[in-house]
């Protein structure tokens, strides 16, 4: 009687139970199977789906999405990083020249961006150097160029905040400690910070890229060919709206699935020396 | 004061390798350096005492032109710092060469500022590589011989995040190192660090020291100050109170301030 008392390693342990959260997953799983179930006898021909899927027309407006997304973020990335830099600068002719890019360039809708270089033949029916070469505006201004330069220096301007917060993020040591072993200014940014910055950069810019992924659907109101537009030509002729809305749709996924997992990839390669939250290397 | 030095300038050897003449730094409308004159001879060691807020780290701060002095003039090795004088004008130097002037004078910071996205040897070869143009090889050579001599050859492939301060203070020194600095400025470079750690900073600056290296030691490590250096100032408000061998300064200050600090320190 006296020390048995204390003794439990005998007995069985009964796990607590959790009514709540099979309550709740009860509840998720049958709304999903209902929404799964409305789908499947909704008015969908699925089978058109798959037909259309890889269509040439799709796919062509698949790569005109994907390539017009990259390189209006290269656009974007380069202009951000000069303005960023800028924005930063003690010159204040290069400083206010920034904060007017952004604030420019944040506030007016891409959308009309995009319809105002398309249409910049309405105000300069010429470009060029005066005396060296001039072209029609219209034959340059094509939907590719005007979507590019709208969606590129739209993107630039938010770019720039990002680029200026990851500026900002690394610790005042890190420059002085660049500039006492004689690094000049551009040296140091490039060697030193940038490095360092990435790691706060990188996440923002990746959800950047996505969102341009899709904005770039933006652009058909300019005549531009991507995947949305592709669509929309088909259905205006066959009148299968919704299939091909969802063709659209399930290459918008596939699309951003692809640039999430590289966004990892690029994550973990700037996180070099850096301890992982809540675990060791 | 001394009638005869009434700036301070006398130095242990004759041949000086700092000089700074009224060096007058103010933050706004704070004074934070009230004229300050000394000299550092070619291979001493000068300890810097004082409380915080006495301007001794901003002074360390404007040798290596991380800030810029408002009057007064610093010279190093004989080169006026941060000016080039033609004639009767001083131009202020671009980036570039301000640069060029940081290159032969070491910083090693209180908070060490390693580079954390490079590895050991990689933090210390940057410097020679990218801005000496050293090749790669001979760089990685070079670090890995200063890591010998800091006591870390082991540690050449770690992150700064892997290893301790101390050590991480360690591989601070052997970076200034191998830019191969003709002076090092110390920011109080065991303040950042736990008590058992400090021993093993203070033995590689000895070792330094003891190897004719020209250093400027901001510190609160008294008993470092006393045996390692050859002259201690102690700086006060701005300015240096006292300037002189360390076993008359910190055990017979002849100034009040100097000793009410050294009694408070000792407390």
């Amino acid at each position: 009687m006296t020390d048995t008392v204390y003794e439990i390693s005998h007995l069985t342990l009964v796990p607590r139970r959790h009514p709540g959260r099979a309550v709740g997953a009860a509840v998720v799983l049958g709304l999903l199977a209902a929404l799964v179930y409305s789908f499947a006898v909704g008015q969908i021909e699925w089978s058109y789906v798959a037909e259309f899927l890889t269509v040439p027309v799709i796919l062509h407006g698949l790569g005109n999405t994907i390539l017009m997304a990259i390189l209006a973020m290269l656009l974007g990335l380069a202009l951000g990083v000069v303005f960023a830099v800028m924005r930063l600068s003690e010159n204040p002719v290069l400083k206010y020249t920034a904060i007017a890019y952004v604030w420019f360039f944040r506030a007016v809708p891409a959308l009309l961006q995009l319809l105002l270089w398309f249409n910049l033949a309405l105000i300069f029916p010429y470009i060029g150097l005066p005396g060296v070469f001039s072209v029609r505006t219209v034959e340059v201004m094509t939907p590719f160029v005007a979507a590019l330069l709208g969606l590129g220096i739209q993107q630039g301007a938010f770019t720039a905040e990002v680029v200026r917060a990851g500026l900002l993020s690394v610790d005042k040591g890190q420059y002085e400690a660049a500039q006492s072993i004689g690094m000049p200014r551009l040296q140091m940014l490039r060697r030193i910070i940038m490095p360092q910055a990435m790691r706060v950069i990188v996440p923002p810019v990746g959800n950047e890229f996505i969102g341009m992924v899709k904005l770039t659907s933006l652009a058909s109101v300019i005549q531009f060919t991507d995947i949305l537009h592709s669509a929309q030509n088909i259905y205006y002729a066959n009148s299968r709206v919704i299939e091909l809305l969802i063709v659209a749709a399930s290459w918008y996924l596939v699309t951003v699935t692809a640039l999430s997992l590289i966004q990892m990839r690029i994550e973990r390669y700037y996180a070099k020396g850096v301890r992982p939250v809540g675990g060791n290397a | 004061m001394m009638a005869s030095d009434p700036l301070h300038l006398h130095a242990v050897g004759d041949e000086p390798l700092v000089v700074a003449a009224d060096v007058r730094k103010r933050f706004g409308s704070v004074e934070v350096l009230k004229g300050i004159s000394l000299r550092v001879a070619k291979g001493e060691v000068l300890g810097v005492i004082g409380p915080s807020g006495s301007g001794k780290s901003t002074f360390l701060r404007c040798i290596n032109q991380l800030e810029r002095i408002d009057g007064g003039a610093i010279f190093v090795g004989g080169e006026l710092i941060g000016y080039r004088r033609v004639g009767d004008k001083l131009h202020e130097l671009d980036d570039g060469e301000i640069a060029r002037q940081r290159r032969s004078i070491g910083m090693v910071f209180q908070r060490f500022n390693l580079f954390p996205h490079l590895t050991v040897t990689q933090n210390i070869t940057e410097g020679p590589v990218q801005v000496l143009r050293e090749r790669p090889a001979e760089a990685r050579d070079h670090a890995h011989a200063l890591l010998e001599r800091v006591g870390l050859a082991d540690k050449r492939d770690a992150y700064p995040a892997e290893l301790s301060g101390g050590q991480q203070q360690r591989v601070a020194i052997a970076r200034t190192l191998a830019m191969r600095p003709k002076l090092i400025l110390f920011d109080e470079p065991t303040s950042a660090l736990d008590p058992e750690l400090v021993g093993e900073v203070l033995t590689v600056m000895r070792d330094l020291a003891a190897s004719g290296m020209t250093m400027i030691v901001v510190t609160h490590e008294l008993g470092f100050a006393r045996d390692v250096c050859q002259r201690v100032a102690f700086m006060d408000r701005g300015q240096v109170v006292e300037i002189g061998d360390p076993r008359q300064v910190l055990a017979k200050p002849t100034q009040k301030r100097t000793q009410d600090f050294i009694s408070m320190v000792r407390k």
